[in-house]
């Protein structure tokens, strides 16, 4: 068994940030990640880091445009946390080496991005995230930060009071890739999960193939609430053939969208009267479908979009990668002609319920970055927020579980007196209990955190095992096709009820199909099969979250879009929804928003572009 | 040919006309079976016809643990061919339609992981930014030469990732601004001097296709060679920090091994010219020597 005060797992830009902060407060640190640091996708980031950092901007115009943004979804303390803090992790990376674009004097760059009433995204070049990843894997270097890379977390050890509120998490059980090895992981003072997205629930996505929810389903399945899982954000400008994401950046420096007839429809046809293409990425992507809806789409499926007459210097300077990226993954020259693109899946604004220091309702569990929901980003992320919102959150997770430094939170949560019971109609019993078998609850209860961890590894070593020893039945890739492409048909841009049902029966009948699911590989050697046959059996409870969500909600939201409903209800929907795991059965309730900051309450207001 | 017939007259004739008319019936079968046949040979062919549309894979393939591929061989996949697939994207329909036990790391397909680096043709190359329609047939598709193989197309990085910590590859400068909320400043020409630099995803293409690097161990090699020249050539750390990144490349396994064989920079995915940026290192190592003498 190894030993630790904080385990990371995952080691994206949150789980860098947070492993650097836990370390700096004086814990021994490890990170656990199934790839390696510098191959994580925060890497794939391109636009930049919001940060109010010049005369004329300030925080508080950064939190009112944020919470604007999420349509009043986000919770204050958190905004305002992540507005006020980012400057700061923004220099600290600047003094760390990273190679930010510049102005003329030395300072760093900012441009205008989506949302925005200030150009207040600091960048470097179209590839702010791979700088980004880097700069901070050289530093978990320089600290001399234990790394197990290519070693995947299959569950969480925790113990196993009735009440999650009163649970604790005290380590990891993980699968060493290249030996097949099942080890545990014992934490003396916290676990952060830092596992980033969910994108492969989908099968047009700019996610990549790693980011398959383990995080979320794996705290979700220890007793903590999914918090706004519906609320999932689809970035207007990706490739058609394979969802390569083309920057924000791009409309940030002036690119236009036309349709087919070679309108900029963004004016002309009034989506956004005043931002245009730099309205927020709901807007935009809901655009750009209904012109492709209503016939004024090309080929039927997307739109374009027109960078050239910002001119080859400026193209090269500041947007260099998305040549790159339009001519290999496309074929086409972004400096001769417009770029085909289309929505894509991008985002989960929602996650494992935290508050504003990552921590969750099980002692000892953190989350941080896209797999947890702090909550941020509410219905809407807006461009640019997402990595200061790794570097923010990580940073205080990493110090709050190394018993460092702060201040008492004020987003509460679990289970408080002011949750509100759901109610849904499904067309099939959701989450039947037959794929929870042994992936349940992290432990028993235990008088020690060693008993309850080794208890936590005899029970994945079994399910391990259980895995291998089979040699018929259904293959992960077949389910996994099958629960991408219904909600690629169901549960995208825009959203209806009998679609979202369907959906949720074809999640059913993938959950049925995953009883009989086996590895064929049956090597201890690097075997991807099984890693993927466990990645699936998250993407089939997180695609179920996701869509009861959806379908409960009948408001009209942000990134939620719901054919009966089209307007926002803020007297009945201004509230989380929250997904618990009970007995193997998703539970809905609800929670309120906290629109109180610290100088200001957010009223919520109609919002325009 | 007519096959009309009269009526028979009498019994014997009955009879022949009887045996005719099987013979025909026997003849009607044996022309539907031929026109069935036919029609079977022309779908066969369209069928042949369709895989020429797929791509016909030869993939390495070899694993420890498994009895039957210890003894390393190449299997192949005919995959069907769709406008702009990759050899990544040929991969993945192999695995999951064919053999699930086919193993290559893979990421975002989108050429910054870093993690499908192949060697595809008798190329370094990555996976995912690889065109098949660019290729000939059969594609070839092997892990990265002068590593260490661990599965089908999986191969040992450790000795890359420690090459490249061998560097200090990490910032580092005395002369920090008081204000946590002040840059350093740096101009806009060092830092395009940098960027090309800044570019590396540890792909590892640029190592695997390093003659020196494959018959001595020890040498840093091209990409890490490269992280130093992203900091020494950094104006944000300054000199006294620079005299010591360039020892660090000037000792015996580092820049003077290079022969500028311009394979790194031949297969490099990210276009970094890391042959010109290995010279630059010993131009500077040499004026910096110089200053002593």
């Amino acid at each position: 068994m190894y030993e630790y005060d904080v385990i990371v797992v995952g080691a994206g830009g949150a789980g860098l940030r947070a492993a650097i902060a836990a370390q700096e407060a004086g814990a021994d640190v490890a990170m656990v990640t199934k790839l390696h640091p510098v191959r994580s996708h925060t890497g794939a980031a391109e636009g930049g880091i919001n940060a109010a950092l010049r005369d004329g901007d300030d925080w508080e115009l950064h939190a009112y445009d944020t919470m604007k943004g999420s349509d009043y979804l986000a919770d204050a303390p958190a905004a305002e946390a992540l507005t006020q803090e980012s400057p700061k992790e923004a220099i600290q990376l600047e003094h760390w080496g990273m190679a930010f674009s510049r102005e003329d004097d030395g300072t760093v760059s900012q441009r205008p991005f989506g949302g925005l009433s200030f150009p207040r995204t600091t960048y470097a070049g179209a590839e702010t995230g791979h700088h980004l990843l880097h700069t901070l894997y050289e530093q978990v270097v320089k600290r001399g930060i234990e790394v197990f890379d290519e070693w995947y977390v299959l569950n969480l050890a925790v113990t196993d009071e009735d009440d999650p509120d009163e649970r604790t998490c005290h380590g990891v059980v993980a699968y060493e890739t290249a030996t097949g090895n099942v080890e545990a992981f014992r934490a003396r003072d916290g676990v952060i999960l830092a596992t980033g997205g969910l994108g492969q629930v989908y099968d047009h996505t700019t996610n990549a193939v790693a980011n398959t929810g383990d995080g979320v389903a794996m705290a979700y399945r220890a007793g903590v609430p999914a918090e706004d899982m519906e609320m999932i954000q689809f970035h207007p400008t990706t490739l058609p053939s394979t969802g390569v994401l083309i920057s924000e950046g791009v409309r940030g420096e002036g690119g236009i969208l036309y349709n087919d007839e070679g309108e900029r429809f963004m004016f002309e046809h009034g989506y956004a009267k005043n931002d245009g293409e730099l309205a927020s990425r709901d807007v935009v992507a809901r655009a750009e479908l209904t012109e492709v809806n209503e016939g004024r789409g090309i080929e039927d499926e997307y739109v374009h979009l027109d960078m050239r007459h910002l001119g080859e210097e400026r193209i090269v300077d500041r947007l260099e990668n998305i040549l790159h990226l339009a001519a290999d993954f496309e074929g086409v020259d972004g400096l001769e002609e417009p770029m085909p693109v289309k929505p894509g899946q991008h985002y989960a604004m929602g996650g494992i319920e935290t508050n504003e220091y990552g921590q969750t309702c099980v002692d000892g569990l953190y989350a941080v970055g896209e797999c947890a929901c702090a909550s941020v980003h509410g219905a809407n992320r807006l461009g640019g927020n997402a990595l200061p919102e790794l570097t923010v959150f990580g940073k205080r997770a990493g110090t709050h579980a190394a018993g460092g430094e702060t201040e008492d939170p004020e987003i509460p949560v679990g289970k408080t007196d002011d949750a509100e019971p759901g109610d849904v109609e499904t067309p099939v019993e959701l989450g039947e209990p037959w794929t929870s078998e042994a992936v349940a609850d992290g432990g028993a209860t235990a008088e020690t955190g060693e008993a309850v961890v080794e208890r936590a590894l005899e029970r994945e070593r079994e399910r391990v095992n259980r895995l291998l020893e089979r040699d018929e039945g259904t293959q992960h890739a077949e389910i996994r096709a099958a629960v991408q492409h219904t909600m690629t048909e169901n549960v995208n841009v825009f959203r209806e009820e009998e679609a979202l049902k369907e959906a949720l029966v074809d999640i059913h009948a993938a959950r049925q199909r995953y009883r009989d699911v086996y590895v064929a590989d049956p090597s201890s050697t690097y075997n991807t099969d099984l890693i993927q046959t466990i990645e699936t059996r998250n993407l089939l409870d997180i695609a179920e979250m996701i869509t009861v969500g959806a379908l409960a909600r009948e408001e009209f939201r942000g990134a939620h879009w719901r054919k009966q409903y089209q307007e926002r209800r803020d007297d009945e929907w201004l509230k989380h929804t929250m997904v618990s795991w009970n007995d193997g059965r998703p539970e809905l309730w609800y929670k309120p928003v906290v629109l109180d900051g610290e100088n200001q309450t957010y009223e919520p207001k109609e919002r325009s572009y | 040919m007519s096959t009309q017939r009269q009526q028979p007259e009498t019994e014997s004739e009955a009879d022949s006309a009887e045996t005719e008319t099987a013979q025909e019936r026997r003849l009607d079968e044996k022309r539907r079976r031929a026109e069935e046949r036919e029609r079977e040979r022309v779908e066969a062919e369209e069928r042949i016809a369709a895989d020429a549309e797929r791509y016909h894979l030869k993939v390495f393939r070899y694993d420890p643990e498994v009895e039957g591929k210890q003894e390393p061989r190449f299997d192949d996949f005919h995959v069907p061919y769709e406008p702009g697939m990759t050899v990544l994207d040929a991969l993945i329909y192999a695995r999951d339609q064919f053999d699930a036990s086919l193993t290559f790391r893979h990421s975002c397909r989108q050429a910054i992981c870093g993690s499908d680096a192949l060697f595809v043709n008798g190329r370094q190359r990555l996976g995912c930014q690889t065109q098949l329609s660019d290729l000939d047939q059969p594609v070839r598709i092997e892990p990265l030469p002068h590593q260490e193989v661990v599965k089908d197309l999986v191969v040992d990085m450790e000795h890359f990732y420690d090459q490249m910590e061998a560097v200090e590859p990490y910032f580092q400068t005395t002369d920090r601004p008081d204000g946590e909320l002040e840059e350093q400043r740096q101009s806009r020409e060092n830092r395009e001097k940098i960027k090309k630099s800044t570019r590396c995803i540890w792909c590892g293409a640029c190592m695997s296709s390093c003659n020196i690097a494959a018959g001595d161990n020890q040498y840093l090699g091209p990409a890490a060679i490269n992280k130093a020249y992203r900091f020494a050539m950094d104006e944000r750390e300054g000199e006294d920090m620079k005299q010591r990144r360039l020892e660090i490349v000037e000792e015996e396994h580092g820049v003077w091994r290079c022969q500028t064989q311009f394979s790194c920079t031949t297969v490099c995915p990210k276009d970094i010219p890391l042959t010109e940026h290995i010279q630059e290192l010993k131009r500077e190592a040499v004026k910096s020597n110089l200053k002593f003498w």
